[in-house]
């Protein structure tokens, strides 16, 4: 059968003419500009203290917030594809609207709700819970950045899950937790993966939401972007990219990983 | 096993769409025995597999197997065998694992699971693809391994919904062979959902015909074939050809037409049914049967197919081998007459169509 789209050499050209222009090139320069310390000015830059605690928080908010969102909006997708209750559709337009607002005005209104006189804020602080200008509240913020990826993969998984596929189960004599845990959750798995792979990419470098409710305390609350922007602010634009350098490898080694993880597991069900 | 299902009721919403609903349903199934639940679309039959099953709840009426009421039963508990149409195996896990599964939840050992799995792959044939995945499978091959599946927790009965509907032709005919032997090994007793009317009058012992919801009539196959309550009944197994007329002591006349013949009914106003195969074609020049006129002839492999207008108007649908149609002479144009010897009056004045 010839084609729809015209050969695969001319398609493979633009694919990789555009990869390269959009995505490589950027990168190489970053490589490139990095390179002007020398592998041990690199080393030098990011084995600093605050340089590894900035990536911890990076890399360990982001992989709780992303865990969060992997559990609730697995949750949230079952119940929208699931269930018919009043107010579904508008619940379904929410899911989006973080992707849809600006980082930074996301921020600021987390901020102001969980800052100790904010309307969460306060009573979570009377409780002992102080979440802004924390690593919870950086979380909080990431949890909130997160949410529509791995609800928006997985809804069309579910929306696609043959109905007669738990009821297979059920007259086989599986209860409702082994229904789920057997026979739902192993087929919605690897959605769930890519929406948490995406979450935490999305995590790892996001600035705008977190620059506000964290603080920005070096040491403590500090996140490898921000300590990107600041080394950029002091023009020391080669520490800045060896900082970000790092950080992609890093991310890109995860992603990889959960790629290859998400093969393992979508074995028979593509 | 037996099962019998007690003036069944479910009515589904109106924006149930698809689903019917079934109305005072009942029926018997007997132990050992394929039954089939025959009729068209819309006739209510899937839903009352599912009634049994336990997938749905009846709004009236009781559903027993070998005498136990399983109506308030959680389908988990009932033990039965559901063969889905579309298979519904698991994609994730291996063919073992797809059979083993009623076995595991049940707590069943590994070594009791492999051993009844093992068992079972024999039974379908399919010994050696244990470690594939359904995905790795033909259409065939996951329907036997959607059999098996149901039958490894060793089920009271077994329920197929349109087990051979989403396969082609050949598959059906090889699998349909295939489980009546399975059927004579396991002795199970069955009930099989279906439109195909050859697959209910081949393959079971025992037929419910249903129609809208409700029974149109059950019985064997043989008794819905030869004397059926209603010209639905007669159409609907082997197409019978349904013709209004009058019977005077003894004698069936057909208005308008210089037809009759003799049957063993009351006097009035009857229905009569005929098959293709049981209309008999005379030479034009012969006595006997009313004149006709062959307008249309498809040969289809050793019959051919023929419509005949009578000189009355009516049309009526002939079916006969390749040999007898040669041995008549007779192709599309050619005067014929028709004699209907083979027509049988309607036992019960059924509805009309």
């Amino acid at each position: 059968m010839r084609p729809a789209l015209p050969g695969f050499r001319l398609t493979l050209g633009i694919v990789l003419l555009y990869t390269s222009l959009i995505v490589l090139l950027p990168l190489a320069a970053l490589g490139a500009r990095a390179g002007e310390l020398g592998l041990s000015g690199i080393w030098a830059v990011v084995s600093d203290e605050r340089a590894l605690r900035a990536y911890g928080l990076s890399f360990g908010a982001a992989l709780v917030a992303a865990l969060i969102n992997a559990v609730l909006g697995l949750m949230l997708a079952w119940v929208l594809v699931r269930y018919r209750f009043p107010g579904r559709r508008l619940i379904d337009g929410l899911v989006d609207l973080p992707f849809a607002l600006p980082t930074a005005v996301a921020g600021i209104a987390l901020t102001a709700i969980y800052s100790p006189k904010g309307m969460l804020g306060g009573p979570l602080a009377e409780l002992g819970l102080q979440v802004a200008f924390t690593r919870v509240g950086i979380t909080v913020a990431l949890v909130f950045i997160g949410i529509p990826f791995v609800v928006r993969t997985v809804q069309p998984v579910l929306e696609g899950l043959d109905p007669s596929l738990s009821e297979a189960a059920q007259v086989l004599g599986a209860s409702r937790l082994q229904t789920f845990f057997r026979v739902i959750l192993p087929a919605l798995l690897p959605a769930t993966l890519t929406g948490f792979a995406l979450a935490l990419a999305r995590g790892v470098g996001e600035y705008g939401s977190v620059v506000f409710i964290s603080g920005n305390m070096p040491y403590r609350t500090e996140v490898a972007s921000l300590l990107i922007i600041t080394k950029l602010e002091q023009y020391d634009y080669e520490g800045a990219t060896a900082l970000a350098a790092v950080m992609l490898l890093v991310s890109f080694a995860i992603l990889l990983g959960v790629n290859l993880l998400q093969r393992r597991l979508s074995r028979g069900l593509t | 096993m037996s099962v019998r299902v007690e003036s069944i009721t479910k009515r589904f919403g109106a924006d149930a769409g698809r689903v019917t609903g079934v109305s005072g349903v009942s029926f018997e199934a007997p132990s050992h025995a394929i039954t089939s639940l025959v009729g068209p679309s819309g006739s209510g039959k899937s839903t009352l597999l599912r009634l049994v099953a336990g997938l749905e709840q009846p709004d009236q009426g009781r559903v027993l197997v070998e005498g136990e009421d399983l109506t308030r039963v959680p389908v988990q508990a009932r033990r039965l065998g559901f063969v889905f149409q579309n298979y519904a195996l698991f994609r994730h896990m291996s063919v073992f694992d797809n059979i083993a599964f009623g076995l595991s939840v049940r707590g069943a050992s590994r070594k009791e699971q492999a051993a009844r799995v093992s068992e079972l792959l024999e039974l379908v044939q399919l010994a050696d693809y244990a470690k594939r995945l359904p995905d790795q499978l033909s259409g065939g091959q996951r329907q036997r391994v959607a059999l098996a599946r149901a039958l490894a927790p060793r089920p009271r009965v077994l329920l197929l919904d349109e087990p051979f509907g989403a396969l082609d032709t050949q598959v059906r005919v090889e699998l349909r062979e295939w489980l009546h032997r399975l059927h004579e090994q396991t002795q199970v007793t069955t009930l099989l959902v279906t439109h195909d009317q050859e697959e209910a009058l081949e393959l079971s012992q025992h037929v419910v015909l249903l129609r809208e919801g409700q029974v149109e009539q059950a019985g064997t196959p043989t008794e819905l074939y030869e004397s059926p309550r209603s010209a639905f009944v007669a159409s609907f197994l082997g197409g019978a050809q349904i013709l209004k007329g009058q019977v005077s002591e003894g004698q069936l006349q057909l208005p308008g037409q210089e037809l009759s013949a003799d049957v063993d009914h009351a006097d009035g106003a009857v229905e009569a049914f005929v098959r293709p195969h049981d209309v008999r074609l005379v030479r034009a020049d012969e006595p006997g049967g009313a004149p006709a006129r062959v307008e249309r002839l498809i040969r289809v492999g050793g019959f051919v197919k023929l419509t005949v207008r009578l000189d009355s108007g009516e049309v009526l649908q002939v079916q006969m081998s390749r040999t007898a149609q040669l041995d008549l002479g007779v192709e599309a144009g050619d005067p014929v007459r028709v004699d209907l010897g083979g027509i049988r009056v309607i036992a019960r004045r059924g509805y009309s169509i």
